[in-house]
């Protein structure tokens, strides 16, 4: 806490000669939802106390394009992808750490085919291997002894990239037990946000997905959400304060549950 | 020599009507799009090993899969006892096997009978389950009538079929026993000799009429549903296979980057205004941007479309299904495969391709249907044989927005801030790092 973090641009680094070692990748939520602003500073935390050598594109990053691409406008998302790969190969862009598993996807499996090719990691598997390698220490933070936290698998990271193991040990470092949900890993039930629902209201139904999701959640007991996606900690905190418990549940990406606990935030 | 060629001709028709209508929807998977899949044939056949023959991905449910791989199992080794049925058709010969094999012949048939039993029971099972227990996916909407029918009609077949085999064991056993002449001394019957008692008051000229009867009625029986599994879901007995050989090998969150859409992009951002343009070949009409109508959809989404047994899964596992919404996975490929077969209709009607003012997109599925989705995969990963339903209905929104503009107001002022503020809401661009100073 004592440190003030310094986030250099690519521009910045370059400017001054350096390389950095990963590009963390933003993304649009977490430049500009405040709810998400707050999981982006967990992780540039992380990244900190870590020591990763990292830099940000800043006001040179642009929507990767999915919500775009999967609204069906694959013109606007492949004008996206251009431009974004001209920026990343303009700085020689080797690793990028992204904080939102829609982005992770979409640069990692589409960006390739058009002349963007990087080694493109979560930021949930990201923190996992920093632990793992005893670059982060969780000590001295909150505790979580008592707690029941269970992990709403993104689709876009889970289904999609078949990641569901390096949240889930990410998690296991914490004093608290992992519980899961009866629908998880393959099974997991989306928040209703991808695909663009995010920006558009739902198509006329009986429910919200969100409110089938933290059902699940609420049926494991579970004192915290852990998260791994912004939309997701969107339409899961909206789902918990429909259920008007917002004062017990707590809905939280992995990256802030781990800074917590390793004194970070 | 008579039975002989009537069974030969009876063989030959059904096995010719078969072909016939293999070729025509051979045809019409075809009228899709190209696409080629040539790649990783170790993984595929891997994958058709584990997901088709395995049935790896059916026991996810276990009760379902449990009984389905009865059936399957069945199915496929009680065909040995049926390529005896038809060569002892063909030569006139009884049990043809039974003096190559043995003693092993006799465990064979005992095996088959056991085979044949669990079959009736897991049909049973599952006539139970989709019509009296209450399975809500067996009752949605777009199961009503003749898929409902199909369903039924499957399994009682199959009790039939597997009824005639055994009946026909019980008669061939007394007349063994009685040492009726034809009728040598073959197989062992662990079930058809519960059937005994039922049979053998009769005389031993009627007994060989009866045994007659049902190996004629096995027999036909097996060639008339040959020829009606095409015409049903039941054609996932077969597609199954080369659906799974081709299934997608890419991480499920691929989307495909569209081609022409690449082509018209690398021209705006590098192309040089002032080359020379290159010699243009006719390329005939500029094809349409994403699916509207069938002919527009890949020929995999067509074999997916005809490989789809209706089970159900992928939208009992859609969270827009789920939750009410009108968009159910199961019937976009029930609609695509209802829509090709209609266009082939047409063909044979007319010889060509003709323009009937129908559509897949409009006719058959509707906006509200595409708009649900939430894109997640559940159905993609759900179904036993990696049916891709997910492909088809973002193709389909890729025509609605690219060819016909046509999207909520809210997804279209997305697409606005996208192209002017490079976010889906509308922040300036210089706003990005705002967070920075406020992280100290």
């Amino acid at each position: 806490m004592s440190t003030p973090i310094h986030v250099p641009t690519m521009a910045q680094m370059i400017a001054s000669g350096e390389v950095p070692e990963v590009l963390f990748w933003v993304g649009c939520s977490g430049s500009f939802d405040d709810r998400a602003k707050r999981i982006t500073k967990a992780i540039v935390k992380i990244l900190a106390k870590a020591n990763v050598k990292f830099a940000v594109l800043g006001a040179e990053e642009s929507c990767s394009g999915d919500p775009a691409k999967r609204a069906g406008n694959e013109f606007l998302f492949q004008m996206q992808a251009a431009q974004n790969i001209m920026v990343l190969n303009g700085y020689d862009v080797k690793k990028i750490v992204t904080g939102c598993p829609h982005c992770f996807n979409t640069i990692k499996n589409e960006y390739p085919e058009l002349g963007g090719n990087y080694n493109v990691i979560h930021h949930t598997q990201f923190i996992n291997d920093l632990i793992k390698d005893g670059k982060l220490v969780i000590a001295d933070g909150k505790s979580f002894k008592g707690k029941k936290i269970t992990f709403h698998d993104p689709c876009y990271l889970g289904r999609a990239n078949d990641i569901y193991e390096a949240p889930r040990e990410a998690l296991m470092k914490l004093d608290a037990e992992l519980v899961e949900m009866k629908r998880c890993k393959a099974k997991g039930l989306c928040c209703g946000a991808g695909g663009a629902q995010m920006f558009k209201e739902a198509e006329p139904g009986n429910k919200e997905v969100n409110v089938e999701r933290t059902e699940d959640a609420l049926e494991a007991k579970a004192d915290i959400i852990a998260t791994g996606c912004p939309f997701c900690n969107t339409m899961m905190t909206d789902g918990v304060k429909n259920f008007n418990k917002e004062e017990e549940v707590e809905v939280k990406d992995i990256a802030e549950l781990i800074a917590e606990a390793a004194d970070l935030i | 020599m008579i039975p002989q060629i009537i069974f030969t001709l009876l063989f030959l028709t059904g096995a010719g009507i078969f072909a016939l209508k293999i070729k025509k929807i051979r045809r019409n998977i075809f009228l899709g799009k190209p696409l080629e899949i040539k790649d990783n044939k170790a993984k595929r056949w891997k994958t058709m090993a584990k997901v088709a023959m395995g049935q790896s991905k059916m026991v996810v449910r276990p009760v379902a899969g449990f009984f389905h791989i009865l059936i399957y199992v069945g199915f496929v080794l009680i065909n040995i006892e049926v390529l005896e049925i038809i060569i002892d058709g063909f030569t006139g010969e009884h049990r043809f096997f039974a003096p190559y094999l043995g003693g092993f012949y006799n465990f064979l048939i005992g095996f088959f009978e056991i085979l044949a039993l669990l079959v009736i029971i897991a049909c049973v099972v599952f006539l139970y389950r989709r019509n009296i227990s209450s399975i809500k996916r067996f009752k949605m909407p777009e199961m009503k009538g003749w898929p409902k029918l199909d369903g039924n009609l499957i399994l009682v077949v199959e009790v039939v079929l597997m009824g005639a085999l055994l009946k026909m064991n019980a008669c061939d056993q007394i007349l063994q026993l009685r040492g009726a002449d034809h009728y040598m001394v073959a197989g062992s019957f662990p079930i058809s000799q519960f059937l005994v008692p039922f049979f053998d008051g009769f005389e031993t000229g009627t007994l060989i009429t009866f045994e007659r009867i049902f190996w004629w009625a096995h027999i036909t029986g097996i060639l008339i549903f040959l020829n009606y599994v095409p015409y049903s879901k039941h054609f996932h007995i077969i597609l199954a296979f080369p659906n799974t050989y081709y299934s997608n090998l890419k991480p499920k969150g691929q989307l495909n980057n569209m081609a022409a859409v690449k082509k018209e992009v690398d021209l705006m951002m590098g192309g040089d205004p002032f080359a020379t343009p290159e010699p243009t070949v006719d390329e005939g009409p500029p094809e349409r941007f994403g699916v509207k109508d069938v002919t527009d959809l890949n020929w995999k989404n067509l074999l997916d479309a005809y490989s789809c047994t209706e089970c159900g899964r992928c939208t009992d596992n859609c969270p827009a299904n789920q939750t009410g919404k009108l968009l159910s996975p199961r019937k976009v490929m029930m609609d695509t495969r209802d829509r090709i077969e209609e266009v082939g209709k047409n063909i044979d009607k007319a010889g060509k391709p003709i323009e009937d003012g129908i559509s897949l997109l409009g006719n058959y599925i509707t906006e509200e249907e595409l708009w649900a989705c939430t894109t997640c995969n559940a159905c993609v990963d759900a179904c036993p044989i990696n049916i891709d339903p997910l492909n088809i209905i973002m193709n389909m929104r890729r025509y609605l927005i690219m060819e016909e503009s046509k999207s909520p107001d809210s997804v279209t002022s997305m697409f606005n801030n996208v192209e002017n503020n490079g976010a889906p809401w509308a922040f300036p661009a210089a706003d990005r790092g705002k967070w920075i100073d406020e992280l100290n």
